[in-house]
C-alpha cells in the first residue's frame, strides 16, 4: 500500500516546483537563522534570492560532518532550544558526539517517512512490530518506534540485546514484523533454531533492516532462514534518522523520500555533481527540516541514483545498495566507527605503542571488533594480573568512546606495520560484496 | 639482597619460546631459574639469568617486551614442612606474594619469590635465618 500518494507518486513537474519552493524557503531560513550558512554564502557570493529552483541547488555550499562537530553542540540549530523537542546523537571522533536536534514538526515528519516506509513493506495497523534496534541516543530505535506508532501498528520497544528474550517475546506476543540489523538478524534465525521453537510457532512475515550495509545474499539468507520478507531501510542521524529511504514490495532500489530530503550524487573527488546512474557519493539537503537544516550534506555512502518510475507507482528517486564510504568509516555492528576514534583513545595512553591495527570479522553472524596495540617498552609486566589490567582499562576506555565493545590483544613490540606513508590500519574479514 | 629478575612478553605462538632460549644461548647467558605464567592469549617468561644487562640488551633488540624485577630468593632444606613455615611466617607479616616458583635437587630447595615489599620480606626472612641467595650463590647453583 502507499501510505502517502500526493506526495509519493507526484509527476516530475510537480515534484520540481514543491522541491523549488521547499528549498527556496529552506536557504531564506539559513540564511537568516544560521549564521555558519550566512557566512558560507556569503563567500560563495551567493543570496537566497539566486536560489529560484531546485536546479539551483548545485551553487549552495557543502556541509560535512566535521561542520557539525565544529559546531558542537547546537551550532547548526536553526530555531531556538524552546522549540527543539529531542536530541539524539551519533558518536564521533575524540568523545565528541554529533548531536541532531528535532522540532516537533520535524518528528512528525519523521513518523510519517517510517509510515511510508512500513507501508511499502505491506504492513498495516494490524502488525506487531519488535524493534530491536538500540533504545537511546542513537535514532533506530525511538525512530522506528514512532514511526509503528504513526502506523497504527503495534510496537514492543524491545531494543537491542538479550536474544533469547527477544525470540520469546517475538513469539508469545505474535509480534508479525521485526527491526534489527541484518547480521542480527541472522543471529536471531540462529537462536531460534537452537530455542527450539519451529518456525510455524512465529507469526512474523515482514524484517525492517538498516544501519549496517548488506548484500542480495545475506537478504536470501535471512529470507529463507526466518521464512520472512526482508527489506532495506537507509537513514543516517544527520539527516533525520532511519527512514531517509526504503525499498518496496519490487525490492529495486530504495525510495528516498524526496519531497524532504533533496538527493544528489557527487564525485567525492571534484565535488562535481554526477548524472543519475553514475556511482558517487550520495548528498542530501534537508528540505523541510526546522531543527537541523541541512544544505547538501554529504554523506560519504558511496551509491548510484535511479530517477525512473517504479514498478510499484511510486515516482521518488531510488538509491542503490550503498556499496562504500568515500571515508574511511566502518560500520560494527550497525554503529559508525572512525579509525581516528580508536586511534585518540591508543595516543592517549602512555603504556601503548602509537601503533595499532583493527581486525574486523564476522563470527555466527555478530560484528567483532580485535584492537591489536602493542605495550610500549617499559609498561611489560612481570605480573599477567598487571597485563590483563592494562587490557581491561583499554577495552573501557575504547567502549566509552565507540559505544560497542572491543576485544583487546597486547602484542609483541614492532609487531605493528611502521611505514612512512599511509600504514595500513584495518583488515575487514566480512565479506559484504 | 634482591636478585633481578627479566620477564619476557610472547604472544601465544609456537615456538616462541625457544627463540628466547636461542637468543639467551648465543650470548652465552645461563638461566638459573625459569618459569612460565600464561593467560589465553599471552605468557610472561620470567627468569633468573646469569647476566641480566646483557640479556635486557640483546632481547631488546631482538624485539621482545621485556622488564626486570626485583625479587627475593631463598634457599630451604629439601624437607616437608619447610617452605610452609617460611610462607607462615611472611603471612603473619602482611607479605603479599604475587608469584613464587621454586625447583629443589638434593638436600636443598630453591625458592624465587616476588612479594609486594621486596625490602620488608627481605628483612623477615633475614631476622629469621632464612639463607638469601645472593647473584653469586646463584651461579654456582
Amino acid at each position: 500500500m502507499i501510505w502517502n500518494p500526493t506526495k509519493e507518486c507526484m509527476s516530475a513537474d510537480e515534484k520540481h516546483h514543491l522541491q523549488s519552493q521547499r528549498l527556496r524557503k529552506l536557504v531564506e531560513t539559513v540564511y537568516h537563522c544560521t549564521p555558519f550558512y550566512r557566512q558560507k554564502m556569503q563567500e560563495l557570493g551567493l543570496l537566497p534570492d539566486d536560489i529560484k529552483s531546485i536546479d539551483d541547488i548545485v551553487k549552495l555550499p557543502f556541509t560535512t560532518k566535521q561542520d557539525l562537530r565544529d559546531n558542537y553542540p547546537y551550532g547548526l540549530f536553526a530555531v531556538p532550544m524552546s522549540q527543539i523537542i529531542r536530541l539524539h546523537a551519533s558518536s564521533g571522533t575524540t568523545g565528541r558526539p554529533t548531536v541532531v536536534g528535532y522540532t516537533r514538526r520535524d518528528l512528525s515528519i519523521w513518523s510519517e517517512m517510517i509510515a511510508r516506509c512500513l507501508s511499502a513493506y505491506g504492513a498495516d495497523q494490524n502488525d506487531i512490530f519488535s524493534v530491536a534496534y538500540g533504545y537511546g541516543l542513537f535514532t533506530g530505535g525511538l525512530g522506528l518506534h514512532y514511526g509503528v506508532e504513526h502506523l497504527g501498528g503495534t510496537v514492543i520497544p524491545m531494543s537491542s540485546g538479550n536474544t533469547c528474550k527477544q525470540i520469546q517475546l517475538m513469539h508469545d506476543f505474535g509480534a508479525t514484523a521485526f527491526a534489527s540489523t541484518p547480521s542480527y538478524a541472522l543471529y536471531i534465525a540462529e537462536a531460534m533454531e537452537k530455542a527450539g521453537i519451529p518456525r510455524e510457532k512465529f507469526k512474523l512475515r515482514i524484517g525492517v533492516f538498516g544501519a549496517e550495509p548488506w548484500t542480495e545474499n545475506m537478504r536470501r539468507e535471512i529470507e529463507n532462514k526466518l521464512g520472512i520478507s526482508a527489506y532495506n531501510i537507509y537513514g543516517l542521524s544527520e539527516i533525520m534518522g532511519p527512514g531517509v529511504s526504503h525499498e518496496c514490495e519490487q525490492k529495486d532500489g530504495s525510495h528516498i523520500v524526496d519531497d524532504h530530503f533533496y538527493p544528489e550524487i557527487i564525485s567525492p573527488e571534484t565535488l562535481q555533481s554526477l548524472p543519475y546512474g553514475e556511482q558517487g557519493e550520495l548528498v542530501f539537503t534537508t528540505l523541510t527540516k526546522e531543527g537541523l537544516p541541512l544544505l547538501r550534506y554529504r554523506t560519504k555512502d558511496l551509491c548510484s541514483l535511479n530517477a525512473e518510475k517504479c514498478a510499484c507507482g511510486r515516482t521518488s528517486v531510488r538509491m542503490s545498495r550503498i556499496v562504500g564510504r568515500s571515508d574511511d568509516m566502518l560500520i560494527i555492528r550497525g554503529v559508525n566507527v572512525f579509525p581516528s576514534q580508536i586511534e585518540s583513545v591508543i595516543l592517549e595512553m602512555k603504556e601503548l605503542e602509537p601503533h595499532y591495527l583493527l581486525v574486523i570479522d564476522r563470527v555466527n553472524n555478530l560484528d567483532m571488533l580485535e584492537v591489536q596495540v602493542e605495550v610500549r617498552d617499559g609498561f611489560y609486566s612481570d605480573e599477567i594480573t598487571k597485563m590483563v589490567e592494562l587490557k581491561k582499562k583499554i577495552a573501557h576506555r575504547l567502549h566509552s568512546v565507540l559505544s560497542i565493545s572491543a576485544d583487546i590483544k597486547l602484542v609483541e613490540p614492532y609487531t605493528m606495520q611502521r611505514s612512512e606513508g599511509k600504514a595500513q590500519r584495518v583488515v575487514d574479514k566480512r565479506n559484504l560484496k | 639482597m634482591t636478585i633481578k629478575q627479566l620477564s619476557v612478553f610472547i604472544e601465544n605462538k609456537t615456538g616462541r619460546i625457544n627463540e628466547v632460549t636461542k637468543i639467551l644461548a648465543a650470548n652465552n647467558i645461563n638461566m638459573t631459574a625459569f618459569s612460565l605464567a600464561e593467560n589465553a592469549e599471552f605468557g610472561i617468561l620470567r627468569m633468573v639469568v646469569s647476566n641480566v644487562d646483557l640479556a635486557v640488551k640483546i632481547l631488546k633488540e631482538a624485539r621482545f617486551g621485556v622488564n626486570v624485577t626485583d625479587v627475593v630468593c631463598f634457599t630451604l632444606s629439601n624437607v616437608p614442612g619447610a617452605l610452609s613455615t617460611i610462607l607462615d611466617l611472611l603471612s603473619k607479616e602482611q607479605i603479599f606474594i604475587e608469584y613464587m616458583y621454586a625447583f629443589s635437587q638434593g638436600e636443598t630447595a630453591n625458592v624465587v619469590i616476588r612479594p609486594t615489599d621486596v625490602d620488608r620480606c627481605i628483612d623477615i626472612l633475614t631476622e629469621n635465618k632464612t639463607e638469601l641467595l645472593s647473584k653469586a650463590n646463584l651461579s654456582q647453583i
